[in-house]
């Protein structure tokens, strides 16, 4: 039995986003140059315009405006509560959903279309081979 | 093509039973119906059987193994919330086309307990709370914060769904809980996720509903168009592409997509409709269905729970039953089991609940993924 290895560098947390050899990491989506609809994978043709082969992909924003936002206070066990699950319109198009950190999660707290940034950081899970991973999270945006 | 009608339908009374299997639960509803249209296995023509949680394992024919393998054909079938909805239109559309004259469907479920849904596993480390949240409580959070967003629709008026439904259900024998919770109890239940609290979570319940339809030829042959309860339409939609649907399911536009086909093939409108039994398998999804359905306009929905229009007496009274809330959510049987609500109110044996003089019902269901059936049903 070989030993499993432990990657040198942390992995994506989700297969659209990016972490380069040099620079920054990104998220990645597919745009339809038919019809302008933003996808996060890429599909033989657009689900919106039914085109084939119009998707290309391109560098998400890396701001956008909270569309919707519920603060979760019941999870599965293990998972730390509460916290904020917020679904973003990104800039250009596009649209996420995460988790937005670094504001209290209460919804008095929170206002629809407020700016936030997307951010990178350290997911704070391992998988059972010991991999750190890189994850997104949205935060207030700075002024 | 022939009419076809619900000539037979029951459920059981909707509960907890680790003790018995998915199959023993859909023969009680099957023999349920079958009395209740006074034919046995042995008229059926084939079964249309719907279950979620085995779904690989041949539920429909263990169905028959309880209660008679006539050889039949059996469909099983599988669609999130709208498996038990689904295994009625298969049914229905096989009279329709002119396959069979007399068929069972039949919806049964087991649950576990807890919270359903969540994202990630498989490869990698789970993305639950990294990604913001699957749970089916968040999701649908999410479903009456747009709601928030666009018209303003507060906590109270959530709140006051669970309110309704709990309070329909104290005249349902067949629901899972009897209980009044008034406003301050619903709204000061344990937050699951804003504004859901626990009492606005349907409850995970065991349950099976079943429906014998059949031709107007055959009805008429058997003599049970006394009681028969005529199929004005099936509509079924998958969702259609909106833009935020692949991070956040639009169960709106599935619904109103469904609505639009059912109505039209009903011939009437949403204000001919004198009862529904809709998926408000959490308080918020009720508020945004009242709109998708034309019960009101749009924004309108808050305003339909503040003044009671779908209240037991109301203008078009909602989830008489109990609905999700509170008779309990067994996925594969909801659909079914809305059937056999609208069944009972249209032939008028709905006791303490009856929605007097009803003569039009609606049924709907949507499951997550999506897809979004909708019957309306019409008093002989």
């Amino acid at each position: 039995m070989s030993e499993t290895q432990v990657a040198a560098k942390p992995l994506p947390v989700v297969g659209f986003l990016k972490i380069p050899e040099s620079g920054d990491a990104y998220l990645e989506g597919y745009r339809c140059e038919n019809c302008g609809e933003v996808f996060l994978a890429d599909h033989p043709s657009c689900a919106a315009c039914r085109k084939r082969g119009t998707l290309k992909a391109y560098r998400l924003s890396n701001k956008g405006k909270l569309y919707n936002f519920t603060v979760v206070h019941r999870n599965f066990p293990g998972v730390e509560v509460p916290f904020i699950s917020a679904i973003v319109d990104l800039e250009g198009g596009g649209t996420l959903k995460g988790n937005l950190v670094d504001i209290v999660p209460s919804p008095e707290a929170l206002k629809f279309d407020m700016p936030v940034d997307v951010v990178f950081r350290d997911a704070g899970r391992k998988d059972r081979e010991g991999n750190s991973y890189l994850s997104y999270f949205f935060t207030p945006a700075k002024a | 093509m022939t009419e076809v009608y619900v000539v037979g339908t029951d459920m059981i009374k909707f509960g907890r039973f680790p003790d018995r299997t998915v199959p023993e639960l859909g023969a009680q509803a099957a023999l349920m119906a079958l009395d209740d249209a006074g034919l046995t296995i042995d008229d059926m023509q084939a079964l249309y059987c719907g279950n979620l949680g085995e779904a690989g394992a041949m539920v429909g024919q263990r169905v028959l193994r309880e209660i008679g393998q006539t050889g039949i054909p059996v469909v099983n079938c599988a669609n999130a919330c709208a498996t038990g909805a689904t295994a009625f239109r298969e049914g229905w559309a096989a009279i329709k086309a002119g396959i069979y004259d007399v068929v069972l469907a039949v919806g049964v479920e087991q649950m576990g307990r807890g919270l359903l849904g969540g994202g990630g596993g498989g490869a990698g480390i789970p993305t639950e709370g990294l990604l913001g949240s699957g749970t089916m409580p968040a999701v649908f959070a999410h479903v009456g914060m747009e709601h928030t967003r666009n018209y303003g629709t507060t906590f109270e008026q959530f709140a006051k769904v669970s309110v309704k439904n709990h309070h329909h259900s104290t005249l349902n024998p067949k629901a899972m809980y009897q209980i009044e919770t008034p406003l301050q109890e619903v709204m000061g239940a344990e937050m699951i996720s804003y504004p859901n609290t626990k009492l606005m979570c349907s409850v995970n319940v065991d349950g099976s509903a079943a429906a014998v339809l059949a031709s107007e030829s055959a009805a008429k042959r058997l003599g049970l168009m006394g009681r028969a309860v005529r199929v004005r339409a099936s509509a079924m939609t998958s969702d259609p592409y909106t833009p935020r649907n692949t991070v956040m399911p639009d169960f709106n536009a599935v619904t109103r997509m469904a609505a639009k086909a059912a109505y039209e093939m009903a011939g009437v409108g949403p204000e001919d409709v004198n009862l529904v039994e809709l998926h408000d398998c959490f308080a918020t999804a009720e508020i945004v269905h009242y709109e998708n359905l034309g019960l009101c306009a749009d924004g309108e929905g808050g305003r339909l729970i503040d003044t009671g229009e779908t209240a037991l007496g109301g203008r078009v009274p909602v989830n008489v039953s109990g609905g999700l809330l509170s008779k309990g959510h067994p996925l594969g049987a909801t659909g079914i089991a809305n059937i056999y609500e609208i069944t009972t109110h249209l032939r008028g044996e709905a006791g303490a609940r009856q929605v007097e003089g009803a003569r039009i019902g609606l049924t709907h269901v949507v499951g997550m993924g999506s897809a979004c059936a909708i019957h309306v049903l019409e008093k002989p």
